[in-house]
């Protein structure tokens, strides 16, 4: 077991070597995989800063509730609390016609026009928050009805129309994403097996060798597939350095943006878990890409004698 | 230990290699096969190696029906091998000692087992203290010494070697053969194909002379008409 570990540790170390030894080659490899891998990793960060953007999905969905003018705010809040209760409610927020003329005012720049008016002409209104869960457009029509219902209100304005826009294009984003992903992964398997097959032709003799010895094919490959994770991985924490240098380059200008839109928002790098993914896919692409050149190439290798 | 029952090899290319070729070597015994080049001497050991497969007929190494092995069982019974080549197939890229380590490092032993095993195998073909020198800078001689020292590293129950003395001079080629006897004194089956009838005079052991892939005979000295075949 020792000696069978041993041997794992020496084909990694040995592999490290041979690339370390052609390192033009080797980087215009990783480079290629860097970049193959970078594509997606990005598309996926573009489309989590979208949603996180807009507030995410289930932020953009909120009814809204315009009371009768003659309806008292306790009345509101009373149903306030009827609506808390409903499931499939994450949150609600009461605004008083006050609360509402004054915000008015400090804003809209109307605020003379207003106070020429002298009443308040502005209702009480009750946001109404669903979960996440709950913001199908079916829920999303049932929540309407229910709010409907009450005789205090005046209109309920749920904009499920462009929930529905929303959520279809992040889908079609991520299906491009996957799409995308999926044309780059072979791409890399396309480029680690043409490495590695070159790399076993160049190694032929010593593989006869190593056959006439009584090296199995295990043996035989185990170099090979570590030289396969070890470019995969390489071009893996390329694209992620790529990505993160390139959100670190927008950063500035995407807040500046952002402040000329009167938001805080501020431009976020790759999760633990998307860096995770793209590592992990790296050396499973790698590994991969070797075994099956491998497969294709080792067997023709027999000892001359 | 070895026997090949009514053996034929036809190349690909139609050349008839070896014809029905029947003989039977024993365990611990040392035997030279002799003959013109293309007589067939390599075809034989390239059968027991493995390298190839006879078009008819049986060849048994060691109880083992090598038309029936597996292809998967192929790397257990070459480590049962020690092979000889006439040029030394060492890898120029690797010090002596991985060279001579190669078939105990493929058979998954123990560092201290491998360095132990090394050290013997280079002790016993001369070697020991050139184990951390590339091959090339060793000479022809001690080059072969070092291919023998792998071939024997793992302790193999027979052990082939095809022309081991084509390149060296008579010197070293009595020096090699006498190496190669030290190992049958030691229970080792040893077949040796040479073309060197001078050492093959000096061992005086069996020798198997084929013609045109035929048996021509088998002796325990060979006769001057059979070996007047070069």
């Amino acid at each position: 077991m020792v000696a069978y570990l041993t041997h794992h540790a020496q084909s990694l170390v040995g592999s490290i070597g041979r690339l370390a030894r052609a390192p033009f080659a080797t980087a215009l490899t990783v480079l290629v995989i860097g970049l193959a891998l970078a594509l997606p990793l990005a598309l996926g960060l573009f489309v989590s800063n979208a949603m996180s953007a807009t507030g995410g999905f289930s932020g953009a969905v909120d009814v809204s509730v315009y009371f009768r003018p003659e309806v008292t705010l306790a009345r509101v809040e009373e149903l306030a609390r009827t609506a808390r209760a409903r499931p499939g409610v994450a949150g609600i927020e009461v605004i008083s016609s006050a609360e509402a003329l004054k915000e008015f005012q400090q804003y809209s720049g109307f605020g003379a026009a207003v106070q020429a008016l002298g009443a308040n002409p502005l209702p009480n209104v009750l946001h109404v928050r669903p979960t996440a869960a709950a913001s199908t457009p079916a829920d999303l029509d049932a929540l309407r009805h229910f709010l409907s219902s009450w005789p205090e209100v005046d209109l309920v304005q749920a904009d499920a129309q462009w929930v529905l826009r929303f959520n279809a294009i992040l889908e079609l984003l991520r299906r491009v994403l996957g799409i995308a992903a999926a044309f780059l992964g072979v791409g890399v398997l396309a480029v680690i097996g043409n490495t590695i097959r070159l790399e076993i032709q160049g190694r032929r003799p010593e593989i006869e060798v190593v056959r006439l010895v009584g090296g199995s094919t295990g043996f035989i490959r185990r170099p090979f597939l570590y030289a396969g994770m070890l470019y995969g991985f390489g071009g893996a924490v390329l694209a992620w350095g790529m990505v993160e240098t390139a959100v670190l380059v927008l950063s500035k200008p995407m807040a500046a943006l952002a402040q000329l839109y009167g938001s805080s928002y501020s431009l976020s790098g790759p999760a633990l878990a998307q860096v995770g993914i793209v590592l992990g896919a790296g050396l499973m692409l790698g590994w991969l890409g070797a075994w099956l050149a491998a497969a294709r190439h080792l067997r023709g290798i027999e000892p001359r004698a | 230990m070895i026997l090949f029952e009514r053996v034929t090899k036809r190349y690909p290319n139609g050349r008839e290699a070896l014809r029905a070729a029947s003989f039977s070597i024993d365990r611990g015994e040392m035997v030279f096969l002799t003959g013109r080049s293309g007589a067939g001497k390599s075809t034989v050991l390239k059968l027991i190696a493995m390298l190839e497969r006879p078009t008819r007929g049986t060849v048994l190494v060691n109880g083992q029906n090598l038309g029936t092995l597996k292809s998967r069982h192929l790397p257990a019974y070459r480590r049962t091998l020690g092979v000889v080549f006439q040029e030394h197939r060492l890898l120029d890229d690797r010090p002596v000692f991985d060279n001579v380590a190669l078939p105990l490092v493929v058979a998954g032993a123990s560092a201290s087992e491998v360095g132990k095993r090394v050290r013997a195998a280079l002790d016993q073909v001369g070697l020991l203290g050139k184990e951390r020198m590339l091959p090339n800078e060793l000479s022809v001689g001690e080059q072969q010494r070092v291919g023998i020292a792998r071939a024997v590293v793992a302790k193999p129950a027979v052990l082939i070697a095809d022309e081991p003395t084509g390149n060296l001079d008579p010197d070293l080629s009595v020096e090699v053969m006498k190496l190669f006897k030290r190992f049958q004194d030691v229970g080792v089956t040893v077949i040796i194909a040479t073309h060197d009838l001078h050492v093959v005079h000096e061992f005086g052991q069996r020798t198997i002379v084929l013609d045109d892939g035929l048996i021509q005979g088998s002796a325990d000295t060979p006769l001057p008409s059979m070996t007047a075949t070069r």
